[in-house]
């Protein structure tokens, strides 16, 4: 059960943390940024790559999680780069 | 110890990921530093993702679903269109939601007598599985494929099942306590992932395409907080961390749009317009219409104007005609400003990304709050297929459904120009008196045929 509590502190400052970090963006990013952070949740991808795969049933599910994170991760961050290098100042 | 030293390695490699998620994100938030952001961010990725690679347990499958995953989401990413971003960012927000809903379930073997670790799982499933069909809906009606909407028979069906399902998280959680089951309890469980599934359904289809832009901020923040629940099913900090990030910032993107509507996010999920819509204003008028001839001549005398840009110039892909309209009033010695407000089109942020893309300079683009003291000056303002972020009832019509949301005052420039296909009312269902307004003059027809029209004016 420590283990859970000290996850929790974890968990609670980095809400806090990402909650400070974002209090102020221009419109002007809204888009990117929630691509960006899109992309980030990717991350799921690295626990996808742990997930024990004894049976078949596992297995194929390990495939299919780590199949779809790959997609968010990859999709996610080629198109918010696409859509920042559009950004410009004149 | 071998094993020990791998461990070791990979959750150091999770800190250096960590800081460079929080240093890339912070980075996104500024103009000037935004695309390095995102590139910090993807080496923190690249770096948590071969680390632990390094002890997979079966190389066949783990590289197989990554370069299908990474071929897939690459191909999307570079093929997709700008003007259909909203649905994209939808796509990909609802594998990533997928995922951690499969992470959970495979850990759901692992659980055993663990009772928090089981109450975890349930949750994240839910959460997980809510993202991933929530999304999909959101794709769909974004892209227009799907035309369900509020008041129909099925989406009152759906909308029952996301409520069952909701229940069912708490049966779920009862469930272990209870000594004799009716079912064995993988059946049970399986009806569980169904109904979770089923009920993301439920919990997106009512909710109109005006207010999109909440939904998908919501999703996107749901999706991080169900990584970061994997990462505490999983025991593992980076997942605890990025996810947050995530949630984070979904979640005040969430906050900023559904102020910039004056509503709650409950009722924008739960209510909707067409529940407070009842009082809608009977006050007509006469509109006067305008033809481009007659625009071109108030405009080639303007010596300013504001162009607030809404989903009409998405859907009639105008972007790139109305930045060559700017630039031809710029040649002209006009001062060119964009008024864009937060919830104009179908995502946050959506018509900064058009124009962008168009190559306007983001430094003329303007808030509400920035634009509104000098409304005034303006000599025309032009608007392209936004309704209700220009509508005055929000600040003169204290019985109007949109009162006291934060608008474009563009009523209170000396000329408005609206491009409109037809006099229907917009998203809201609200009548909008601007039409009616003694300074307003309609250019009906679509907006990308009107705006070339005035720039064909320009260049004879």
């Amino acid at each position: 059960m420590e283990i859970y509590i000290l996850l929790g502190f974890v968990l609670i400052l980095s809400i806090y943390l990402g909650l400070e970090l974002i209090s102020k963006v221009p419109s002007t990013l809204h888009t990117p940024l929630m691509s960006g952070a899109n992309a980030i949740s990717g991350i799921a991808l690295v626990g996808a790559l742990t997930l024990t795969q004894d049976t078949f049933l596992q297995t194929v599910i390990a495939f299919l999680a780590i199949t779809f994170a790959s997609i968010n991760v990859f999709g996610g961050y080629l198109v918010t780069n696409r859509m920042l290098s559009m950004f410009k100042k004149k | 110890m071998e094993n020990f030293d791998i461990t070791l390695l990979q959750n150091i490699a999770y800190i250096f990921a960590a800081i460079l998620f929080i240093t890339g994100i912070k980075m996104l938030g500024k103009e000037a530093t935004a695309q390095k952001g995102n590139i910090i961010s993807a080496v923190g990725m690249f770096i948590a993702i071969i680390v632990t690679a390094i002890n997979i347990v079966n190389p066949f499958v783990v590289l197989g679903g990554i370069l299908l995953g990474a071929f897939i989401g690459s191909v999307i990413a570079v093929k997709v269109k700008m003007t259909s971003i909203p649905e994209m960012v939808a796509l990909f927000n609802g594998f990533g939601g997928l995922a951690t809903f499969f992470i959970a379930w495979s850990e759901m073997s692992n659980t055993n007598d663990n009772l928090f670790q089981y109450l975890l799982v349930i949750l994240t499933i839910y959460i997980g599985g809510v993202t991933f069909s929530g999304s999909l809906i959101a794709f769909g009606k974004l892209s227009e494929r799907l035309k369900i909407g509020k008041g129909n028979l099925l989406t009152n069906l759906f909308i029952s099942i996301f409520y069952v399902s909701l229940v069912s998280i708490l049966a779920m959680l009862v469930l272990p306590m209870i000594g004799s089951l009716p079912l064995n309890f993988e059946t049970i469980f399986y009806v569980y992932l169904a109904l979770v599934m089923l009920g993301g359904v439920g919990f997106v289809l009512p909710i109109g395409g005006g207010d999109m832009p909440v939904v998908i901020s919501l999703l996107n923040s749901l999706s991080g907080i169900a990584a970061a629940f994997a990462g505490l099913i999983l025991v593992n900090n980076v997942l605890i961390v990025a996810g947050s990030l995530v949630g984070a910032s979904g979640l005040i993107l969430t906050i900023i749009m559904a102020k910039a509507m004056n509503r709650t996010i409950g009722n924008i999920l739960f209510v909707g317009y067409a529940a407070s819509a009842a009082s809608s204003s009977s006050e007509q008028g006469e509109v006067k219409p305008i033809n481009a001839e007659d625009a071109f001549l108030i405009l080639e005398n303007a010596s300013s104007v504001l162009i607030v840009p809404g989903y009409g110039m998405a859907v009639a892909q105008a972007q790139h005609v109305v930045r060559e309209l700017g630039e031809l009033l710029e040649e002209n010695g006009t001062d060119v400003k964009y008024g864009i407000h937060p919830v104009a089109g179908r995502m946050p942020g959506h018509m900064n990304v058009l124009l962008a893309e168009a190559n306007v300079s983001y430094d003329l683009l303007a808030e509400p709050d920035d634009v509104n003291p000098m409304m005034d000056t303006v000599d025309v303002a032009i608007v392209i297929g936004a309704n209700d972020v220009v509508n005055p009832s929000a600040t003169e019509e204290p019985g109007s459904p949109i009162y006291g949301m934060p608008i474009l005052e563009v009523a209170n420039a000396r000329t408005v120009f609206v491009l409109k296909r037809s006099m229907s009312s917009g998203f809201a269902g609200v009548q909008n008196p601007l039409f009616f307004k003694e300074n307003t003059r309609m250019l009906f027809g679509d907006a990308k045929e009107s705006i070339s029209g005035l720039v064909s004016e320009f260049k004879d």
